[in-house]
């Protein structure tokens, strides 16, 4: 408790550096990274990612010491490197972009590592914390680190947001815009190297491998809970930001704990969550949607039970017993209880001394589910020419979602009908 | 704007995969008809609109609108790509599609403006789509997504329309809007192009036909087109040495003009 107090007062600058440096990566990797998203790139970040290497520590070779501005441009040409070699094998060879980014992806890795061995045995004293870059600094990130990335970082942030209208649009539809005249080629350029950037700067708070999860993962997540372009863009960023807040925090209580690979942690579990809680799209709203699905066909299929009882003996007011009810249909006892009380609940059931009594707002009900199956009958018997012994099971299943508005259409198109196909009366509700 | 001839396509090859998909497809478009270009699967329909609006490469011939170069008259075409050609899943919404019709190269920084907004809500009017302009693209019906793009198409205010496959996977209704909405269009004195494969309708919906099957079999008005000997060629299968060429060519990665 007391660590969280201090972690959360930001009294101590070094909390404030690291936490600060991790919101700003995470915020921009995740902006950037909504675009490759969309546009099927997730891999390309991952390749960026490790070909950054071999530019890293040849710029150190170059320059003697760990600028970290001499570092990113280093960087940034090698990430863009690999990007234009990615494009010109799947452009020039039959090989496909997925084998292209993995052979990429390795090639250039493998030489940074190369690199880096030599440099590590060359005796410079300076070198150390160069392989920083494979798993990430967070915990060291010092002030001059800090004022170089919230530079960096501000200026892709404007960048997107200047350009946003032309991305959204080479994003869905590179061919359209190009027709229309938009420089295409430039706004490609401008955008990979707004990636390769925020990849350059991201890699020095998660390292390398972890880079990717940064730029794709919140857009991931983000993608489950809007359908508007701006908004999932925004709750990326947020997701980005937050998770390099909680990934610090982590860090900070547990001092053995790195911070890069708990930021992923924090982002990976904000997306999973995402995945099951987010409202429509998420697996925990269409669990519902089959729940409720389910329940409504129980509770209609009871109804209906009623209504073939009272139409078999011409009373529609009889009291049934369970047993009868169960008799006349193929529901589990456990089933039948629970959709007697569910109906019960909304008053289209009564129950007397062991006797379940349909209420006229039940039977009201009962006879729009027993027209709409029989209407469907109807509909399919003359639309589709099928023969009066083959509607009933489609019927059985479609006479639960047909909406008032299709119901009205059919009535129309069917003109009222009053026999079915297998000559049962349909019922119309007196209105 | 008095111009006779909408699109001349002078000796145009175009390969796809270093294979040749249009071989030598020479004529002359009338401006202010329903034009359709028909053929069977394969015969570069597509291909040669994406040609005339140089999304690929062409190997020889050259294209000219309105008798000059796209990139003079480019504010003057609009081009209808085909449905799915696009992820309908993108997080967009039917007005942000048919705004991006009116995005140009020198509003680059800017943003739209109330008279864009309006042109696009008019377009949406045309192909009866108003009322979705909030929805989502994804939750759209084939036929409505068809709408939403000529919509866009319309929105920018173009005097060529050239359209790829607009009946495909549309409903009834969709079918008779985009027809009537060409009649439409001709009247207003504007071109229409159309990517078409089914014949029985070709004949209604068109003033000219081109008929295509990788090279140019036939091009006039319909009366003159629609007999028996042209569909029999149009439709009688591929050239036998003429794929054979093309597999050669593919194979030894040779060039179509020597140069």
């Amino acid at each position: 408790m007391k660590e969280t107090l201090e972690f959360f007062s930001f009294s101590d600058p070094n909390v404030r550096f690291v936490v600060l440096g991790t919101m700003i990566l995470g915020a921009t990797a995740a902006m950037v990274g909504s675009f490759a998203f969309l546009r099927k790139r997730a891999l390309v970040g991952d390749a960026i990612a490790h070909a950054i290497l071999p530019g890293v520590c040849l710029s150190f070779m170059v320059s003697g010491d760990k600028n970290p501005i001499a570092l990113i441009i280093g960087a940034v040409i090698s990430g863009w490197l690999s990007l234009m070699v990615i494009d010109g094998i799947s452009r020039t060879t039959k090989l496909k972009s997925d084998a292209a980014i993995g052979i990429v992806l390795s090639v250039f890795f493998g030489f940074g590592i190369l690199l880096l061995t030599s440099i590590q045995n060359s005796g410079n004293a300076a070198q150390s914390g160069l392989d920083n870059f494979l798993f990430g600094k967070a915990a060291s990130l010092t002030q001059d680190d800090i004022l170089i990335f919230s530079g960096i970082g501000l200026v892709l942030i404007v960048l997107v947001l200047l350009f946003y209208k032309e991305f959204k649009l080479i994003s869905f539809n590179p061919d359209y815009a190009k027709v229309i005249g938009l420089p295409v080629k430039f706004l490609e350029f401008l955008l990979a190297t707004i990636t390769v950037l925020s990849v350059a700067v991201g890699i020095q708070a998660v390292g390398v491998v972890l880079m990717a999860a940064l730029l794709i993962t919140p857009a991931s997540g983000a993608r489950f809970w809007t359908n508007k372009l701006s908004y999932m863009i925004l709750i990326a960023t947020v997701f980005g930001a937050l998770s390099g807040l909680m990934g610090s925090y982590v860090s900070y209580v547990a001092p053995a704990m790195p911070t890069g690979p708990w930021v992923v942690m924090c982002l990976s579990l904000l997306t999973i969550s995402s995945i099951w809680f987010a409202p429509k799209r998420g697996m925990f709203a269409r669990f519902k949607q089959h729940r409720d699905n389910k329940k409504k066909i129980l509770q209609e299929n009871i109804l209906k039970l009623f209504y073939h009882l009272g139409e078999a003996n011409q009373d529609f007011e009889a009291g049934r017993s369970f047993a009868t009810l169960k008799a006349s249909r193929e529901l589990s006892e456990s089933e039948l209880d629970r959709g007697l009380k569910l109906l019960k609940q909304q008053n289209y059931l009564r129950k007397m001394t062991d006797l379940w009594y349909i209420t006229q707002a039940g039977l009201e009900a009962s006879k729009r589910v027993i027209k709409l199956h029989r209407l469907w009958e109807m509909y399919l018997n003359q639309r589709l020419k099928l023969e009066p012994d083959h509607v009933h099971n489609d019927a059985e299943a479609i006479e639960h979602i047909i909406t008032p508005e299709i119901e009205q259409q059919l009535e129309r198109e069917l003109d009222f009908p009053v026999k079915d196909p297998h000559q049962s009366t349909i019922p119309y509700q007196e209105s | 704007m008095n111009d006779k001839t909408a699109i001349e396509a002078h000796n145009l090859t175009v390969s796809y995969n270093r294979r040749p998909v249009l071989w030598n497809v020479d004529f002359e478009l009338p401006a202010g008809q329903v034009i359709g270009i028909i053929g069977p699967n394969g015969s570069g329909k597509t291909t040669l609109l994406k040609a005339i609006m140089d999304l690929v490469k062409k190997s020889s011939g050259y294209v000219k609108l309105f008798e000059q170069d796209l990139e003079e008259v480019r504010e003057r075409i609009s081009y209808v790509p085909q449905r799915e050609s696009v992820d309908w899943d993108f997080p967009a919404s039917v007005m942000d599609v048919v705004l991006m019709g009116r995005y140009r190269k020198n509003k680059l920084l800017k943003r739209l403006s109330k008279a864009d907004r309006d042109l696009a809500a008019e377009a949406l009017e045309k192909v009866n789509m108003l009322e979705y302009s909030n929805r989502q693209i994804s939750q759209l019906s084939g036929g409505q997504q068809q709408r939403v793009f000529i919509a866009r198409s319309l929105a920018q205010g173009a005097d060529l329309y050239i359209m790829d496959e607009p009946f495909v996977g549309v409903d009834a209704a969709t079918e008779e809007a985009i027809m009537l909405l060409m009649q439409e269009m001709k009247k207003e004195g504007k071109t229409v192009v159309v990517v078409h494969h089914d014949l029985q309708t070709a004949k209604l919906y068109f003033d000219w036909i081109v008929l295509l099957n990788t090279r140019l079999v036939a091009s006039g008005p319909k009366d003159q087109i629609f007999n028996e000997a042209l569909l029999q060629e149009a439709y009688g299968g591929k050239l036998n040495v003429l794929s054979k060429v093309g597999e050669l060519i593919k194979e030894k990665d040779f060039p179509v003009r020597e140069k």
